[in-house]
């Protein structure tokens, strides 16, 4: 069992487990952030850049310092490794130089996009971006392309993180899109304009971490702020059934799977479920569901009855465990 | 008794003087100050036939601009809405249709946006929370009305006449006008032909 240290905090964690998980079982704001790796899928992992870190110790028997940032994602922890991730200025100032990048040929339509207010690129570009870009050419554009009427694809919104296409490999028996061209020209697309319509196709929503896949059916219908996500189930061939409902009053107006604590899907469910079942006469609805309280999602989203009293925030799980610490 | 304020003052119940039963010392004394005011400048002015000036950071009723060719700069992104501590801000979205290009700058636009003047506290947080300067507060003062549902502003009465512009510009500070046009900003470029490389 090798012991790592995160930016001053020590755990032990299992062999082969890599810095970005060793960094999840700490938690809190020592987690780097990952735009491409989930953990739910294989083989992901390694093309965003945005969860670099140093290490400044390789481990105990070789003390020196790896040369460069390594991708926390793919590197696996060695016992007496230590890393820095918000305590090194290098780290940060890097991942901006990531952020930017990734922004060079994004669009910024987040006022008309749907993902806005849930979008991990948002909330990157919040804490690291510059307000302005320094890019002067024309951002990239692609011909709009139609994948299926439950799946609206934004091509110019893709940070090509291949999470969609591992969902297709892994998920369905037969993947039909996948990354066309190369490098700068390099798009998700459907192989000969196949549309998309396996039952677990509609994961890829759920796994994209921009707006680049959307659900159709809930194209323009309300921002995600207004909207009230309950935790709720039903009986499903198929799936597990357990999925998480936004509700505007007494409508369903989306069907999402259950996200953990690292935004990631709990269980897969089928597109029966996301897309048919808007009934509320559908679902057994258990609770509202648990939304960090710095989300704008949490805005008038109360989740039990002390916080409703009180009018204050409450729960222990919000508090957060382990502080980091800046090493002398 | 006990008194249920101290600052309760007992009612004196003496009796007047010869002079002060007269009140002819009191009328013109009142009288004075009446005519005094004959000769001082007028505090009060003719509205509406005449109209004081409004200071540049007045907020009155809200417009919806448009942009330079005509169409609407609202996208329905919600912004206003959650910035409203009022909660006086509703709106639906709609997809622009092909053709609909200039009535609509983006994708997505409003087909009801309505401002409840009723709730409306005229703090201009709507104004600061817009990304795509599409909402102004004005020196126009909203007008009266006799039933609740008219004073609930639909887009007729919001977005800015095309014929009849609303100047918002005094209300534009440097940093408002390099949002605009800076090209930095993605917002203002204009996806109008999409092109593979």
């Amino acid at each position: 069992m090798p012991k790592v240290t995160i930016d001053g905090i020590e755990i032990e964690v299992p062999d082969g487990t890599t810095i970005l998980n060793a960094a999840r079982m700490i938690g809190g704001k020592i987690v780097p952030p990952a735009m491409c790796y989930y953990s739910k899928l294989k083989t992901t992992g390694g093309y965003c850049r945005t969860c670099l870190v140093k290490v400044v110790q390789g481990s105990a028997k070789d003390p020196r310092p790896m040369p460069k940032l390594m991708v926390s994602c793919s590197t696996t922890v060695q016992d007496g490794m230590v890393v820095q991730n918000i305590t090194s200025p290098e780290v940060m100032e890097a991942r901006r130089g990531v952020v930017e990048f990734l922004l060079i040929n994004h669009p910024l339509d987040c006022p008309i996009c749907d993902q806005a207010g849930e979008c991990k690129l948002q909330d990157l570009g919040y804490e690291h971006g510059l307000q302005k870009t320094r890019y002067e050419f024309p951002r990239r554009t692609f011909e709009k392309e139609d994948i299926g009427d439950k799946i609206k694809l934004h091509m110019t919104r893709c940070i090509l993180c291949y999470r969609c296409v591992k969902v297709a490999e892994q998920l369905t028996p037969k993947r039909v899109h996948g990354v066309m061209n190369r490098g700068d020209v390099a798009e998700i697309s459907t192989y000969i304009k196949n549309s998309i319509d396996n039952d677990f196709s509609g994961n890829m929503i759920d796994v994209c971490p921009v707006g680049a896949l959307t659900d159709k059916t809930f194209r323009f219908q309300s921002r995600v702020w207004y909207v009230k996500p309950m935790d709720a189930h039903r009986d499903c061939k198929k799936c597990s059934g357990k999925v998480v409902v936004w509700m505007k009053d007494e409508e369903i107006l989306r069907v999402t799977a259950r996200m953990d604590k690292n935004n990631e899907v709990e269980e897969f469910i089928c597109n029966e479920c996301r897309f048919e079942k808007k009934d509320p006469a559908d679902w057994v609805i258990e609770k509202p569901t648990h939304i960090d309280r710095h989300s704008v999602i949490a805005q008038n989203h109360y989740e039990d009855e002390k916080q409703l009293q009180l009018g204050k925030f409450t729960d222990p799980k919000m508090i957060p465990k382990a502080e980091p610490k800046l090493k002398k | 008794m006990q008194a249920l304020t101290t600052r309760s003052k007992v009612a004196s119940n003496k009796k007047m003087t010869f002079v002060e039963k007269l009140y002819i010392p009191a009328i013109l004394g009142g009288l004075r100050i009446t005519l005094n005011h004959f000769f001082k400048k007028k505090v009060t002015i003719q509205y509406p036939e005449q109209k004081r000036e409004f200071a540049p950071v007045f907020r009155g009723q809200h417009v919806l601009k448009r942009d330079e060719n005509g169409a609407e700069r609202c996208t329905a992104c919600g912004l206003c809405a959650v910035a409203c501590p009022a909660e006086a801000i509703t709106m639906t979205a709609a997809e622009r249709k092909p053709g609909e290009e200039s009535l609509y700058r983006e994708e997505k636009y409003a087909s009801v946006y309505e401002i409840n003047m009723l709730r409306c506290i005229f703090c201009g947080l709507c104004e600061e929370a817009c990304p795509k300067e599409a909402i102004f507060l004005t020196d126009r003062i909203v007008d009266t009305e006799y039933v609740r549902q008219n004073l609930v502003f639909g887009k007729d009465k919001l977005v800015e006449p095309i014929n009849n512009r609303i100047d918002v510009s005094v209300r534009e500070t440097k940093e408002t006008r390099e949002f605009k046009t800076h090209p930095g900003y993605a917002h203002n470029k204009l996806y109008t032909k999409p092109s593979k490389a």
